[in-house]
């Protein structure tokens, strides 16, 4: 164990979104670092200063309206801003899918994730789909759209280094978009319990150049069918 | 006459002594209709849970410490759940997805809410509002008797085929809708059976708590003169009462699909698996207020009392529980912004879920406020108030992080939320639950429990337990998800190993900590040092009788004049001044007394 496993910074992430997420965090933060240096030690300190002494009785006060209302708004108002300034990141990474992003599919079962690619037709549902197992592949500084969906149970897709977290919903085809800045071999990760194997689940993502995922692609595609 | 009418007569005429019929002993002790026996009941039961949650930790602990090493004495436990090795018993996947799975649903229900709402509902409630019992004895009674074989069904499930249930403590479906996904079969079924009849226990409790405080107030005790422990398990009664059939519902809905062959939260046959999240939650966030606003109010009540002074801002305090139990309603989508529910929904309930950290902000700024120019004895009851304030501040701080939606896309479903859950119920509530039972024990024994145990109980356990869950938060945002058998099956987290090994000794160590407190309990109750009426000099009902109090609890009925938070007042030559305590100058116009709260005719004295 070293002294860095007790860093609360965040470990580096690849995605266009990633710096908004983790700016988000760092503020958040600062701001409950400030509040929990400054609350607790404040009661530290009121424990020492009035820790009871023989002959000193303690002051008979019920409270401040004044102050009540002070810390009331004053949280009132942090809370919601901090809440005011995620919004526009959640938008981004929840709902808004760049177009003309590459599109595959990935469907968690137990308990393996299976990644269709629409192979050169560039559509779903044809001879020349592929697929291939525990691996996601994609091409760098390329938005890369995943339906993801699930057969038997709750799972969720979770790219660490891409700040991705998705359930998969059996029944449902949910968008997940990211786009990867640094090509690299990276995570894939089951985020909710899904039975007896849900820790074996995991999986590699592979950012290639844009000429490294062309050529798997066109390997892939040319593969004989089982 | 009905029977409160003879217990208030025959209480009045004989001081209290309810010695013109003898109980029977299975009357008295085990078919108990008085609210401080039936206290201690779901005191003993409830801690007997505890330790058996703990345990089942420190099995999930050592897995995840040593991952894949045989566990040491494990070789008694069955090859369902330990496979047989040559080098000693491993643990399998499937029994630790039990553990988590019953080690969350032990400690939350039959753990934790039994001794916040059980034990301190029914001790509380009754003495600090000046009443013989509660509105219906009997029924309180049910409510005992309706969680005890609620548990052993529970603890049953360990036993049968396929082991207990398996699908955390969420259940989330459609996982916990087939042993075909789980490989649990009974046991899962008995799991929703146990907390279905749970769920009733609490319902007749919740029922009895409030009627009691709204029907059977002492003359002068108007609400704003209700001790915040009893405001809190008020607010807490209520949420009870309408939380929990939401639960029983859902409950059904999947003992149903599992059962005979319905699909509610199925969709291979058209039903619909966030619908059991949605249905789980709306009850699950109300649950998690009731885990802590019970702590809140007792913490309340000791802070008040060792600091010698006013609680700050009573009136806020009380606004604070109210709002915490309104608002409590309309944050449950945080639990699921990762869900696949829509995403605009992710930002109502993210604003929500911002407001809902005013109140308890408040709360805590109050318990500051307490503390500022008093007149601090930390003794052991404090030591634990003063633990759940600043163990709350990490919680609720920790809280702010998944609140927003961006950053909980990353730490949802990770140790980072294991480490905000744990501060809040452990570093909250347990904490407060120390407390109050070692600040009530003289009530309900007669004697102390021992002071300098106490004292390194406390300590011990402050620091082990600060050793084990802090490191948690680190954990999660490396990125180490939850419910996770063998995190080292993933590269990018087996540097996490060491850490992993350096909580699982701390924890223990935090165990076997809880010994000193077993030891201090057994051994206070009949050699702890003799307590009078009020051995801490506060101002509340509960400590003008004797302890413990007789069958009836108060000799006449009690008249309060004035708040029970009246410490170090220029009123009083003592530094409290209890509520019941006439004034100076008489009862008159000046005192406020409003005229008694009727009582069935021909009763009042």
């Amino acid at each position: 164990m070293t002294w860095s496993d007790w860093s609360w910074v965040l470990p580096e992430a690849f995605s266009t979104f990633s710096d908004d997420v983790d700016l988000i965090y760092y503020v958040i933060l600062w701001v409950t670092g400030i509040i929990f240096v400054i609350t607790e030690g404040v009661l530290i300190y009121f424990l020492v200063k009035y820790r009871h002494k023989e002959g000193r009785k303690a002051t008979y006060d019920h409270g401040s309206t004044k102050l009540e209302i002070v810390w009331t708004t004053a949280t009132l108002v942090v809370c919601l801003a901090l809440g005011i300034v995620s919004k526009g990141v959640w938008d981004t990474m929840k709902i808004d899918v760049p177009e003309g992003a590459m599109e595959i599919i990935v469907t968690a079962q137990q308990f393996e994730w299976h990644v269709t690619y629409p192979g050169p037709d560039g559509a779903f549902g044809t001879a020349d789909d592929f697929e291939v197992l525990n691996q996601i592949h994609a091409p760098v500084d390329e938005p890369v759209w995943i339906h993801l969906r699930a057969t038997d149970v709750l799972h969720s897709l979770f790219l660490p280094e891409m700040r991705v977290k998705q359930d998969a919903v059996p029944g449902r085809d949910i968008p997940v978009w990211f786009e990867a800045t640094a090509t690299g071999e990276y995570t894939v990760g089951c985020a909710e319990l899904c039975g007896i194997g849900h820790t074996t689940m995991n999986g590699t993502l592979t950012i290639h150049t844009a000429a490294d995922f062309q050529a798997w692609a066109t390997a892939q595609a040319q593969r004989p069918r089982p | 006459m009905s029977t409160t009418e003879k217990d208030i007569a025959s209480a009045v005429d004989a001081g209290g002594q309810h010695d013109h019929h003898e109980i029977p002993w299975i009357r008295k002790y085990v078919f108990a209709t008085d609210h401080k026996m039936i206290a201690k009941q779901f005191m003993f039961v409830s801690l007997f849970f505890l330790v058996v949650g703990g345990a089942l930790a420190g099995m999930m602990r050592f897995q995840l410490g040593f991952p894949g090493q045989p566990m040491p004495g494990a070789g008694i436990l069955p090859d369902a759940m330990m496979a047989p090795t040559p080098d000693g018993a491993i643990m399998l996947p499937e029994f630790y997805n039990s553990l988590v799975t019953m080690h969350g649903t032990i400690m939350i229900f039959f753990a934790i809410m039994p001794l916040l709402v059980g034990l301190f509902g029914n001790l509380l409630i009754p003495l600090q509002i000046g009443a013989e019992d509660m509105a219906f004895p009997r029924l309180n009674m049910a409510s005992f008797w309706l969680a005890v074989p609620a548990g052993m069904l529970m603890l049953a499930s360990f036993a049968v085929e396929g082991g207990a249930a398996g699908a955390g403590w969420t259940s989330y479906a459609p996982l916990s809708t087939s042993g075909e996904w789980t490989g649990v079969y009974l046991g899962q079924q008995l799991w929703l059976v146990s907390l279905t009849i749970l769920g009733f226990s609490s319902l007749v409790g919740a029922v009895n708590y409030i009627t009691t405080v709204i029907n059977m107030r002492a003359p002068g005790m108007t609400w704003f003169r209700i001790p915040l422990a009893t405001w809190s398990l008020f607010v807490t009664a209520v949420l009870v009462l309408l939380a929990i059939p939401i639960l029983a519902g859902a409950l059904i809905m999947l003992l149903f699909d599992q059962t005979i062959g319905t699909g509610f939260f199925r969709s291979d046959v058209g039903g619909e698996p966030l619908l059991w999240q949605h249905l789980f939650w709306f009850f699950g966030h109300p649950e998690v207020y009731i885990l802590i606003l019970p702590a809140m109010g007792i913490t309340s009540e000791v802070l008040s009392n060792r600091a010698r002074k006013p609680i700050f801002g009573y009136h806020s305090m009380v606004l604070a529980l109210i709002s915490i139990g309104f608002l409590g309603w309309i944050v449950w989508g945080h639990h699921m912004f990762q869900s696949g529910m829509n995403p605009l929904l992710g930002t109502s309930f993210m604003i929500s879920t911002m407001a809902i950290a005013v109140p308890s902000a408040i709360k805590t700024f109050n318990w500051l406020g307490t503390l500022w120019k008093a007149d601090i004895h930390l003794d052991v009851p404090m030591l634990h108030a003063l633990s759940f304030v600043s163990m709350f501040i990490i919680g609720g701080l920790s809280g702010i992080f998944m609140a927003s939606t961006p950053v909980d896309i990353y730490i949802h479903d990770t140790y980072f939320i294991v480490a905000h859950l744990h501060y809040v119920l452990f570093g909250g509530s347990l904490f407060a639950i120390f407390a109050g039972i070692t600040y009530w024990f003289p009530k309900m024994f007669g004697r102390m429990m021992n002071e300098p145990l106490g004292k390194v109980h406390f300590v011990l356990t402050f620091i082990f337990y600060n050793l084990v869950f802090f490191p948690m938060h680190n954990l999660g945002l490396q990125g180490m998800m939850r419910r996770i058998y063998d995190f080292t099956q993933y590269d990018f987290l087996q540097p996490l190993q060491p850490m992993n090994q350096f909580i699982t000794l701390f924890a223990f160590a935090l165990i076997t900590t809880q010994v000193l407190f077993v030891i201090n309990f057994f051994w206070s109750i009949s050699k702890g040092e003799k307590a009078g009426n009020n051995p801490w000099h506060s101002n509340t009902l509960e400590w003008t009788v004797p302890s413990p109090p007789p069958h009836g609890n108060f000799a006449q009925m009690p008249t309060v004049f004035r708040g029970p938070y009246e410490y170090s007042s220029p009123e009083s030559d003592d530094d409290f001044l209890p509520q019941t305590t006439p004034p100076r100058d008489g009862p008159g116009p000046s005192s406020g007394v409003p005229e008694p709260t009727p009582t069935p005719e021909g009763a009042e004295a």
